[in-house]
């Protein structure tokens, strides 16, 4: 099977500070893959680059192969309709991920409009309005209709997190990219999240690119792993050879920090 | 009243609820009608001596008469006509020019950011009047358009200054991001995002820009920068009535008085603006 992603050799540099260096590795459609690693290790910026994405003053080398397209190099006129039909994101932090002047039903709107015009379908409002309905039944959010109608800051975090998923689900993508997805959410409602996202990434046979710092999550919502320390790839492999045996000092720092502090919620009564 | 309630109104019935709003809606509403009054109709001819020299308000004439014994109040209410025409279009000009100006430097690579931040902090250290005294000397002479371009041009870099921080500010969000990774052009991105969620902001701005503008427009028309005899400005009665100040006071204290009545109503309407254009502010309240 063809990779959907596959970035070799990829370096992302501020200056001449060097913030990724040589990271490579693929995703396949229907692939879940974790890209873990502490805070300032490069995750974001990796997910970033791959889809041509990084701010201003950082330059990426190397090749990034997306949808059989170098991203590279690419103007982002090039990029936009790239990016449309093959990827999105869900953000850390709902709220921001929201924009706050717009009611819930209209930001998904947007993006199926956006869709429908690319692939050429009708785009009048009644057919919008069915399928942001459906988006919005598709994650489980209750009384679509009302939410459709409310504004971010009125609804639940979770619920804020679900319509950002209905967003990017609105784009149809091939590939998911998570960015943090659960780390704003209380414990219950980041299981809800996890299970909803493995539900509709297997429906949909889309690949998933899971960046995260929190190894349980991680551990249950993909199949690779990729660790990342200070921009450098460590160690990779499937989830439950590199958790159960991990051969760098890193991981077995990450995994062990989680055991004991499994263990310590374990014993406390 | 619960914040729901609030929350669902209409903008219509928002501004029902702002009193501020109302009070300035008031003033300046009388302003406009009054100003729009004098295309077809004024007390007096407000060339015409109509009365005696520097008389004292009285019913026949409310604001009393200048010391051509023409009617002041008709010269006030074709103040307020000009007060408003120069006001209206020295904001579209800067608001043209400064969101324009803003966007681009928001959206710029930081060297180009920083050569239109320079330009526009040039501009702003540039007195307003030195500004139109430069655009007088340049054109055939003070009229109204030298007067609406010089304020226009000395709003738009404090506007383009206000637009770059917003849209920058806004541009940070991931909701960008995410709308940018959904393939989005830049242009489907100011549009959708950056105009909506700046507009409040902007428009209290622009409203107290106006104020300004009326304020800077009777300041020119004082030193003789502004619009040309006949047109009645505000700034131009108060210089007439200098010279005559302690025989006449009312003739120097019924355009001052329209001024700062005008200037008010405007700041008040600005602050009722904001409560209403902006849906996230009322869950504070």
């Amino acid at each position: 099977m063809s990779s959907l992603l596959s970035i070799e050799g990829l370096s992302v540099h501020a200056g001449g500070r060097a913030l990724v260096t040589d990271v490579s590795f693929s995703v396949a459609p229907g692939e879940r893959l974790g890209l873990i690693g502490e805070s300032g290790s490069g995750k974001s910026l990796t997910a970033l680059a791959a889809i041509g994405l990084l701010g201003d003053g950082l330059k990426a080398s190397g090749s990034v192969l997306f949808n059989g397209k170098q991203v590279i190099g690419a103007r982002d006129r090039d990029l936009v309709p790239l990016r449309g039909s093959t990827a999105a994101v869900v953000f850390q932090e709902p709220l921001t991920a929201l924009d706050p002047l717009m009611r819930i039903g209209r930001q998904v709107a947007e993006a199926v409009r956006r869709r429908a015009k690319r692939d050429g379908r009708p785009k009048d409002d009644a057919v919008v309005m069915r399928e942001v309905f459906s988006l919005l039944d598709q994650v489980a959010l209750p009384q679509p209709e009302r939410i459709a109608q409310s504004w971010p800051h009125k609804i639940s975090g979770g619920q804020r997190q679900r319509a950002a998923i209905a967003m990017a689900l609105a784009c149809r993508p091939k590939l998911l990219i998570a960015d943090e997805p659960t780390t704003a959410l209380d414990v219950t409602t980041q299981a809800e999240i996890l299970k909803l996202l493995g539900k509709l990434v297997s429906e949909r046979n889309m690949a998933l690119l899971f960046i995260s710092h929190d190894l349980p999550v991680v551990a249950n919502a993909v199949d690779q792993v990729v660790v990342l320390r200070h921009g450098r790839i460590v160690e990779q492999g499937r989830v439950d050879k590199v958790f159960q045996q991990p051969s760098h000092d890193y991981t077995q720092n990450l995994v062990s920090a989680a055991r004991s502090f499994d263990d310590a919620l374990e014993i406390a009564p | 009243m619960t914040d729901t309630n609030v929350i669902t109104a209409s903008p219509e019935g928002r501004a029902r609820r702002s009193p501020t709003f109302t009070a300035g809606a008031i003033i300046v509403g009388l302003h406009l009608v009054l100003g729009l009054l004098t295309l077809v109709w004024t007390p007096y001819d407000p060339a015409a001596m109509s009365g005696g020299r520097l008389e004292a308000p009285s019913l026949a004439h409310w604001a009393g008469t200048d010391r051509l014994g023409r009617d002041l109040f008709a010269l006030i209410m074709i103040g307020s006509r000009i007060a408003l025409t120069v006001g209206t279009g020295a904001v579209v000009i800067g608001a043209a020019i400064g969101i324009t100006i803003g966007l681009l430097a928001a959206f710029a690579s930081r060297a180009m950011d920083d050569v239109l931040a320079a330009g526009l902090d040039i501009l702003i250290a540039f007195p307003t009047l030195l500004l139109a005294m430069l655009i007088v000397a340049s054109s055939d002479g003070a009229s109204l358009w030298t007067a609406i371009v010089a304020i226009g041009i000395a709003n738009s870099a404090i506007v383009a200054r206000l637009t770059r921080i917003l849209a920058k500010r806004v541009l940070r969000m991931d909701y960008i991001t995410a709308s940018r990774i959904s393939g989005t052009s830049w242009l489907g991105v100011v549009a959708i995002h950056i105009l909506p969620n700046i507009w409040p902001t902007l428009l209290v701005n622009l409203a107290l820009q106006f104020g300004l503008a009326v304020i800077a427009e009777a300041s020119l028309s004082y030193l003789g920068l502004g619009a040309p005899p006949p047109n009645a400005s505000w700034g131009r009665l108060l210089q007439e009535a200098q010279g005559t100040v302690y025989t006449a006071p009312f003739g120097a204290v019924a355009p001052g008085i329209a001024l700062v009545l005008l200037v008010i109503g405007i700041n008040l309407l600005a602050d009722g603006l904001r409560d209403i254009a902006d849906p996230t502010r009322r869950r504070r309240r």
